[in-house]
């Protein structure tokens, strides 16, 4: 199935496609992140110059990535996507082997200028590369046990890197992101009914792992799942965390503590507190008004994306846009389900908002993918 | 054509369905969150918003008190010091750059410790106490504490730092703490929570990291009540830290500061040990240095000094310098050829000034020749042609094993950084190291304690003990551990005849007291306890033929770092071996000369138990040793301090 068959004639071309750019969804994103910049002033206790000014020049320059990208037609990326693949693959292996270690993992190359987080880019890169490859399966192949092999080992290649750094986090996001990519272009329900029943069955197997010599994770992994399920098990140390998390999360109410005056995150009872629990800094200040709007903003960028999606005839765009989406998702839910007791802690940023240069960077590069589907979307006459 | 737009709106159709599915799939959970928000944040907030009020409890971790390491007459050599210090805070000092220069007005700051702090601070979060001065006095604690308030953000505090009372004595023994690194948390797999508190010491060479384990001691917990601001109101409740447990050593703190300070002036290395049980009572590495330097951080300008100079004052000579033993090594060849029964007892050699071996000439020291020698005349007065027939007739691979025996090539298992095995040459061991085949003029390099020969002053030491006592004596640094004595084994007897062991003993004893002995100006001549030794000379230079037939160039003539090494072994009393002894002078020339008198000095003072007196010395040398002893600066003998110094 190929892009050409539609009319080209009807895409706009040259200066014009910028009337053409989806721009609700670039004002979507610009609110998303300028909660970000509010939040990082607050945790800094005041300083812009800490987190929230690199936080800005950083967004500015990805509005632009994200506008460069999208004035690029859609089969051109479609083109790049094996190649970005494999450029991720190769970063992912040369960070294994240069890469710097940081907080007890091996995750970054130093550019000088910024650290780059492989695993970040191949989020995107694995969407792409699916994407495409459904693009170009036909139909009646797509729930053919071979040509689901193939998709699955496309995923789990780069997991497995990841897994090795080790993120686990990043790991579960990569699986995810892959599963629903596969599950738009249409694999058969049954597929993904097996392999919910084998991961319960997986989880059976690690549990039962549990202090024999063939342990299948280490001990802080377990003991993780452990302060989840019971936070009091050990309110000192790891379950610490959630407890203050949530206590900060809780006592912001309805309408908050105000900015700058939550006492969970002035007092310094919160860990993180300009990363992975950002969201508990916001909710404690702004209360359920506060975190209920940040919830609906990325509920509306998951609307707007779906209906770009939809309206999309082209399935590289549109699996692509689906895919891009389902990311930002993984991320917001699975932090938020963190912060809010909801899911052990594994590391992952609050999508834009979260202080981190790769993540937001590759985010944006992202959605100029999106944008690009937008935009080079096949019109009928 | 129509057949593939067909398929094409199916598919576009599948993944619309599919698309608007996982969307709404999304939006439930999105649903789930704002749920749970909405439980958490509307129907709980009063129970949360309680637990927030409630929630001024912090726990800060209590580091232990480290365990103090004591000599084996309980002096303590490194202690636990209250170390008064200043703390800021920088998320509440408000303007800092104002808050230092009011504290600066009020006491002194290093500058290079102020950038130092000043650098950390901005590494941190805001709100980690970053020390801003330590090691303050009493008086300037208390100028901080009275004006508290104008000084926003800054803390006096007490906290424990490592001390060294004995300084440079036992640097390279105990070695010193320092701040954990990056790289020291590197090296850990899910490390101690103590090791995160900044600054924390932990061990970086010597006892202090060998024994780091036993010497850290567990954290304790303490609940406190802080205010609104932040500030620590009242403690609620605190766990215990455990202390770190305490090292006894086996050495005696008077006569390692006596060693040290008799070789203060060469670069040299002195073990001595107690040929009975093994303990090491002196471990002297000279030049040394400050540890205390080092717990506080040195300037890099110290450091270069320490690095740049020529003694290596870092480098600890007993146990990581490696040398070839020279003449010292001429029991060994002695005892291996008597052993096997290739040489008689008293079969004599004829020594014509050289032995010729495959068209080489490998020369004895007097160039003359010593004559008809015995076992004990080629000891005695060192002749080289002896051995050199000696171990011809023994083989080399008979040789290593005997020297094996005696500790030689051996990693002694003591808490110490960089232990060394050293090299005992065989056969095998070229074949392994070399993939070389063994050449038979190594052999005689070898019976001579040259060549390929390495050991340290500590497997020298212990050679001589073994020596003395005919035991396989093991060195040990540990006496006891928080009061309980480390047991001992029994030391097996070795294998070599008893009536050769005094044989090789009475030749040693001949070495320094007999006429024509080359340690006979260092003897001791107090009755009962003589001395019986062995001088070593080892080259670190080829002697080319011309040279030879120029003649050789006398030492003092040569830059320093060409010069040969001066080695000695002894042991004494020679009737009841109770000290052995291993020393080595780098550089310093012949071992009669420069390594036997020190060696004579330091083993005396451990008979003595403290300066021996001068009619321990032959009448001649008294008035020169009354000199020695007014111009050395030693430290007086400690009592054991009060064990209460622990805060």
């Amino acid at each position: 199935m190929s892009y050409l068959e539609y009319k080209v004639q009807t895409v706009p071309t040259g200066l014009r496609k910028i009337l053409y750019v989806n721009w609700a969804l670039v004002l979507l994103l610009a609110a998303v992140s300028s909660v970000g910049f509010l939040m990082l002033f607050s945790v800094a206790g005041g300083d812009l110059s800490r987190w929230a000014e690199p936080q800005m020049k950083r967004f500015a320059l990805g509005i632009c990535v994200m506008l460069a990208i999208g004035m690029a037609p859609i089969w051109f990326w479609r083109s790049m996507a094996v190649p970005a693949y494999l450029f991720g693959l190769v970063l992912l292996i040369a960070v294994e082997l240069f890469g710097e270690v940081g907080m007890g993992a091996q995750r970054w190359i130093d550019l000088k200028f910024m650290r780059l987080q492989p695993s970040e880019l191949m989020k995107i890169s694995l969407v792409m590369v699916l994407a495409a490859y459904y693009d170009w399966l036909s139909m009646e192949r797509v729930s053919r046990p071979f040509w689901v092999i193939v998709p699955v080992v496309l995923t789990l290649i780069p997991t497995a890197l990841v897994l090795k750094q080790p993120d686990l986090g990043t790991a579960i996001l990569l699986v995810a992101g892959g599963g629903i990519v596969m599950f738009c272009a249409g694999v058969s329900w049954w597929y993904f009914i097996a392999v919910a029943a084998g991961a319960g069955a997986l989880v059976y197997t690690v549990f039962a792992s549990r202090g024999t010599d063939w342990q299948l994770i280490k001990d802080y992994q377990f003991r993780r799942i452990d302060t989840f399920l019971d936070p009091s098990t050990d309110p000192l140390g790891a379950g610490y965390h959630i407890t203050q998390s949530k206590i900060a999360l809780g006592s912001g109410g309805w309408t908050g503590k105000g900015f700058m005056q939550g006492t969970q995150s002035r007092l310094n009872f919160l860990p993180e507190k300009h990363t992975d629990f950002i969201f508990t800094t916001l909710a404690e200040e702004f209360g359920f008004i506060g975190g209920f709007s940040l919830l609906a903003l990325y509920g509306l960028i998951i609307f707007f994306c779906v209906v770009s999606a939809v309206q999309n005839k082209d399935r590289f765009g549109s699996l692509v846009t689906l895919g891009v989406a389902a990311t930002l998702f993984l991320f917001f839910a699975v932090n938020m389900s963190m912060v809010m007791g909801l899911a052990p802690v594994v590391g992952v940023p609050l999508p834009l908002v979260s202080y981190g240069g790769s993540a937001m960077l590759v985010l944006l590069a992202a959605f100029g993918l999106v944008q690009s589907a937008h935009i080079h979307r096949p019109r009928s006459r | 054509m129509k057949r593939v737009q067909k398929e094409a709106e199916e598919a576009s159709q599948l993944v619309t369905r599919r698309g608007v599915i996982l969307g709404g799939m999304q939006l439930g959970f999105m649903g789930i969150l704002g749920l749970r928000m909405r439980q958490m944040q509307v129907e709980e907030a009063e129970s949360y918003r309680l637990l927030a009020e409630e929630n001024r409890v912090n726990v800060r971790l209590i580091a232990p008190s480290r365990g103090i390491i004591y000599d084996r007459h309980g002096v303590a050599i490194a202690q636990n010091a209250q170390n008064y210090r200043v703390i800021i805070v920088r998320e509440d000092a408000g303007d800092v750059d104002e808050t230092i220069a009011k504290v600066l007005r009020l006491i002194p700051i290093d500058e290079n410790d102020l950038e130092r702090s000043l650098k950390e601070m901005n590494r941190r979060s805001p709100f980690v106490p970053v020390t801003l001065a330590d090691q303050l006095r009493w008086e300037d604690i208390a100028e901080i504490a009275v004006n508290a308030p104008v000084l926003p953000g800054i803390t006096p505090d007490v906290g424990l730092s490592r001390e060294y009372p004995l300084g440079a004595d036992f640097a390279h023994i105990v070695g010193y703490v320092g701040p954990v690194s990056d790289y020291d948390l590197s090296k850990i797999e899910d490390p101690d929570p103590l090791l995160q508190i900044p600054k924390f010491q932990i061990g970086k060479i010597g006892v202090e990291t060998k024994l780091e384990a036993d010497l850290r001691g567990r954290a304790g917990t303490r609940r406190i009540e802080v205010n609104a601001g932040g500030r620590v109101m009242r403690e609620l409740g605190r766990v215990d830290q455990t202390p770190g447990r305490d090292m006894q050593l086996t050495i005696d703190h008077g006569l390692q500061n006596y060693a040290q300070a008799r070789l203060a002036d060469e670069s040299a290395g002195s073990v001595v040990i107690d040929v009975e049980t093994g303990e090491l009572l002196a471990m002297a590495s000279a030049p040394s240095f400050d540890p205390n330097l080092f717990v506080r951080g040195i300037s890099s300008k110290d450091y270069n000094g320490l690095r740049e100079n020529t003694y290596k004052p870092l480098f600890n000579k007993t146990v990581q310098g490696l040398y070839p033993p020279g003449s010292t090594f001429k029991m060994m060849t002695g005892l291996a050829a008597l052993r096997a029964g290739v040489m008689g007892p008293g079969e004599t050699v004829y020594c014509p000034g050289h032995m010729s071996l495959g068209g080489r000439r490998f020369h004895c020291w007097k160039r003359g020749g010593h004559g008809w020698m015995d076992l004990d005349d080629a000891i005695t007065q060192s002749c080289d042609v002896y051995f050199y027939e000696a171990a011809q007739r023994v083989g080399v691979d008979r040789l290593a094993e005997l020297c094996r025996e005696f500790g030689l090539g051996e990693r002694f298992d003591l808490p110490l950084s960089a232990v060394r095995e050293g090299i005992v040459p065989s056969t095998k061991w070229k074949a392994q190291v070399r993939g070389e085949r063994w050449n038979p003029g190594e052999t005689l390099n070898t019976a001579i304690g040259q060549g390929d020969v390495l050991a340290s002053p500590l497997q020298l030491a212990v050679m001589t003990a073994r020596i003395a006592t005919g035991k396989v004596v093991m060195p040990r640094l540990v006496k006891s551990i928080n009061g309980v004595e480390v047991p001992s084994e029994e030391a097996a007897s070795l294998n070599v005849s008893s009536n050769l062991m005094s044989m090789i003993r009475r030749s040693m004893y001949n070495v320094s007291n007999g006429r024509r002995g080359t340690a006979r100006r260092s003897r001791i001549v107090t009755e009962g306890f003589e001395m019986a030794g062995k001088t070593g000379t080892s080259q670190v230079r080829n002697i080319t033929t011309a040279e030879r037939a120029r003649g050789v160039t006398r030492n003092d003539q040569l830059p320093w770092n060409r010069r040969d090494h001066g080695l000695f072994v002894a042991f004494a009393p020679f009737d009841k071996p109770k000290y052995a002894i291993a020393t080595i002078v780098e550089h310093g020339g012949g071992g009669s000369s420069a390594a036997a008198p020190p060696s004579r000095d330091i083993l005396l003072y451990a008979l003595y138990g403290d300066v021996p007196p001068l009619e321990a010395y032959p009448s001649d040398q008294r008035e020169r040793i009354r000199t020695q002893h007014e111009e050395m600066v030693l430290r007086r003998r400690l009592t054991p301090g009060k064990k209460a110094s622990r805060a």
